[in-house]
C-alpha cells in the first residue's frame, strides 16, 4: 500500500506533464508555421523568415479590422466592467431575497450556447430596427464579458474589510469621499484585472462578432474571411501568433493585479477557485 | 433587514443620512444591482423570449407569419436531416463532457493533493491556453491534423505511414478531439474548487480505519467532489451542443451540428422560425440530457458510498 502511495504522485505528476503538453501544443504549433518560408505547414520547415509578418501592416483591410477590434474591446470592457462593479458590489455587500436567482441570471451566458445566444440577440435587434455594426457587436460582448468580470471582481470585493469604511465614515468623510478615498484604492486592481480579461475576451469573440456585425470585421471575423484561402494561411499563422501573444500577456498581467487585489483583501479565490 | 450579514454592522453614515426605506438593505442591494440586472433581462431574456416566439410562428419570403403553429418543431424533431444533426450533436457533446471530465479529474486531484505550494502555478498555466482565441485554436488542430498536417508529416517522417491518412480530419473524431482539448480548464477548475473543499481529515481517517488509498479514494475523496464533477460535466455539455467554429473548420461533412444547421436558417436558407425551433429544441433536449447526467451521477454517487 505505501508503494502505490509513493508510486501514485510520481504517475500524477508524469500525467499532469503529459496534459499540459496536450493543451499547449496545438497553440505553440501556430508561432512555428508563422516563420516557415512554404506556404504549407508541415514538417520539416523548409526555412525561417519573417516575411509573413512584414506583409501584415501591409494589408488595410487588416489595419481596419484591427482597429475594429480595439474600438470594440475598449468599448466592451469599459462598460462590462461598469456593470459588473455595480453587480460584484451588490451580490458581496448586501444580502436580499432574489439576490441568487438575479446573480444566475447574469452568469447564465457563460453556460449558454454561443451560437444561440447570438441568434437570439441578432432576433431582436433586427425586430428593435437596429442597424447590424460595432455598435451591435459591442452590446454583444458585454453580455458575455459580465459573468468574468463579476467573477474577478467578486473575489476582489469579497473579504473587503468593512470596518475600514466605516472608519472613514466615522472621521467624517462623506460618502463619495469614503469610496474614492478608501474603497477605490483597495478594488482598483480588481477593477484593471477585470477591463484587460474583458479587453480580451472581447478580442477573441468570434461568434457574436459574426453575427451581430454588420459589414465591419473585427480580427477574429478578418481571420475566419482568410481561411477560406489556403494560400492565405501563413498571414493568418503570423496575425494568429501575435493576438496569441496579445492575449498572453494581457491575462498574465491581469492574474497578477487579481491576485494583489486578493491579497489586499485578504480573499484567495477568483478565477480559479 | 438592516442587520449586516456578514459580521459587521451597517455603516454609519447610511444610517444618518438616507430616508428609512433606502437604509433598507435590500433596495440599496436590489437598486445597485439593477444596471446589470436590466442589461441582462434586455440582452438575454428577451431576447430568448422573442426566439421561442418566433419558433411558433412561419416565414413567408421576408414576412413573418403571426399565427400560432407547431409546424417548425414537426420539421425539427421528425425531418431526418435535423434528426440526425440534432442526435450527433447531443452524441458529441456528451462525449465530450465525460471525456473532458475523466481526463481532467487526475489534473485537478494533483494539483489539489500535490501541487503544493505550486498550486496556483498549475493553475494559471492550464488557463493561459484557454485565454488565446478560441477561433486560433480550431484553427491550429485543423493543422495538425489536415492533409498535409503536422500529424500526417510527422507519422511520413517517422516511416510509421506511407502516404498522409485522412481519416484524422473532417470527421467527429476530430470535432470531439478539438472540443476537448478547447473545454479542458472549464473542466479542470469546478473539479479542483470542490476537491479543495474535501476535508483531508476525512481521508486520513478513512486510512487508519483500514482504507487503502483507492478504497478511501473511492469511498470517500471522489464522492466527496461529485459536485465539482457534475458541474464541470454541464458547464461543458450545455455549450458544446451549440459550437459552430469546430465543426465547421475540422467537422467536414460528417462532423457537422446543429448550430450549423440554425446558422444556416438564419442566414442562406433565410427561414428565423425554423432556426428558432431548432434554437428551442436543442436548448430543451440538452436540459434533459443534463438532468439526467445529474441524476446518474448522484446514484453512482450514492453507490460509492
Amino acid at each position: 500500500m505505501t508503494a502505490i502511495r509513493r508510486f501514485l504522485p510520481g504517475w500524477l505528476s508524469s500525467y499532469a506533464v503529459l496534459y499540459l503538453v496536450f493543451l499547449y501544443l496545438p497553440v505553440i504549433f501556430l508561432p512555428i508555421f508563422s516563420i516557415n518560408t512554404a506556404a504549407t505547414p508541415k514538417f520539416p520547415l523548409s526555412g525561417v523568415t519573417l516575411h509573413w509578418y512584414e506583409d501584415l501592416p501591409r494589408t488595410p483591410a487588416l489595419i481596419d479590422a484591427t482597429w475594429n477590434s480595439l474600438i470594440v474591446g475598449v468599448s466592451a470592457s469599459t462598460l462590462s466592467t461598469v456593470l459588473g462593479i455595480l453587480a460584484a458590489r451588490s451580490i458581496t455587500r448586501y444580502r436580499y431575497p432574489g439576490r441568487r436567482a438575479i446573480n444566475g441570471l447574469i452568469m447564465a451566458p457563460l453556460v449558454l450556447p454561443e451560437v444561440i445566444v447570438a441568434i437570439s440577440m441578432l432576433l431582436v435587434m433586427l425586430q428593435l430596427g437596429l442597424n447590424l455594426s460595432l455598435f451591435t457587436v459591442v452590446l454583444g460582448h458585454v453580455l458575455v464579458c459580465i459573468p468574468y468580470s463579476m467573477t474577478v471582481l467578486t473575489s476582489g470585493f469579497e473579504g473587503f474589510d468593512r470596518s475600514l469604511e466605516e472608519a472613514s465614515a466615522d472621521l467624517g468623510e462623506s460618502a463619495f469621499g469614503t469610496f474614492r478615498r478608501v474603497t477605490l484604492p483597495m478594488v482598483a486592481p480588481a477593477i484593471i484585472s477585470s477591463l484587460l480579461v474583458c479587453f480580451t475576451i472581447s478580442l477573441d469573440e468570434f461568434i457574436i462578432a459574426f453575427f451581430l456585425t454588420g459589414t465591419e470585421a473585427t480580427l477574429p471575423i478578418y481571420i475566419w474571411g482568410q481561411l477560406r484561402f489556403a494560400a492565405k494561411l501563413p498571414g493568418v499563422l503570423a496575425l494568429g501568433t501575435l493576438l496569441l501573444f496579445a492575449s498572453f500577456v494581457l491575462m498574465t498581467i491581469a492574474e497578477i493585479l487579481r491576485r494583489r487585489a486578493a491579497r489586499r483583501t485578504q480573499n484567495e479565490g477568483g478565477l480559479y477557485a | 433587514m438592516t442587520a449586516a450579514a456578514e459580521g459587521s454592522p451597517p455603516l454609519r453614515v447610511a444610517g444618518l443620512r438616507r430616508s428609512p426605506l433606502l437604509q433598507s438593505e435590500a433596495v440599496q442591494g436590489f437598486a445597485l444591482i439593477s444596471p446589470t440586472f436590466v442589461y441582462a433581462l434586455i440582452l438575454l431574456v428577451l431576447p430568448i423570449l422573442v426566439v421561442i416566439a418566433h419558433s411558433f410562428w412561419t416565414q413567408d419570403y421576408l414576412t413573418i407569419d403571426h399565427t400560432f403553429t407547431l409546424e417548425n418543431y414537426r420539421i425539427a424533431l421528425t425531418e431526418p436531416i435535423y434528426r440526425d444533426l440534432l442526435w450527433r450533436s447531443l452524441y458529441i457533446s456528451l462525449t465530450v463532457s465525460l471525456l473532458t471530465v475523466a481526463l481532467a479529474y487526475p489534473i485537478a486531484y494533483f494539483i489539489s493533493f500535490h501541487g503544493g505550494r505550486h498550486k496556483s502555478l498549475w493553475l494559471f498555466l492550464i488557463t493561459i491556453p484557454f485565454w488565446t482565441s478560441y477561433l486560433l485554436r480550431v484553427m491550429s488542430w485543423k493543422v495538425i491534423l489536415g492533409y498535409n498536417g503536422v500529424l500526417n508529416s510527422g507519422l511520413m517522417g517517422l516511416g510509421i505511414i506511407d502516404e498522409p491518412s485522412t481519416a484524422l480530419l473532417y470527421n467527429s473524431t476530430a470535432v470531439i478531439i478539438t472540443l476537448t482539448h478547447a473545454w479542458a480548464a472549464f473542466a479542470i477548475l469546478p473539479i479542483f474548487v470542490s476537491l479543495e473543499k474535501v476535508d483531508r481529515t476525512l481521508v486520513e481517517a478513512a486510512t487508519d480505519l483500514g482504507d487503502g488509498p483507492l478504497r478511501s479514494f473511492l469511498r470517500v475523496t471522489l464522492p466527496l467532489s461529485a459536485p465539482g464533477v457534475i458541474s464541470a460535466a454541464l458547464i461543458v455539455m450545455i455549450p458544446t451542443v451549440g459550437d459552430y467554429v469546430t465543426p465547421k473548420l475540422v467537422g467536414g461533412k460528417d462532423g457537422v451540428m446543429i448550430a450549423n444547421a440554425i446558422q444556416a436558417q438564419f442566414g442562406k436558407a433565410s427561414n428565423w422560425p425554423l432556426g428558432a425551433a431548432l434554437s428551442v429544441t436543442t436548448m430543451i433536449i440538452v436540459s434533459l440530457m443534463a438532468g439526467a447526467t445529474v441524476l446518474v451521477f448522484r446514484a453512482l454517487q450514492r453507490l460509492a458510498r
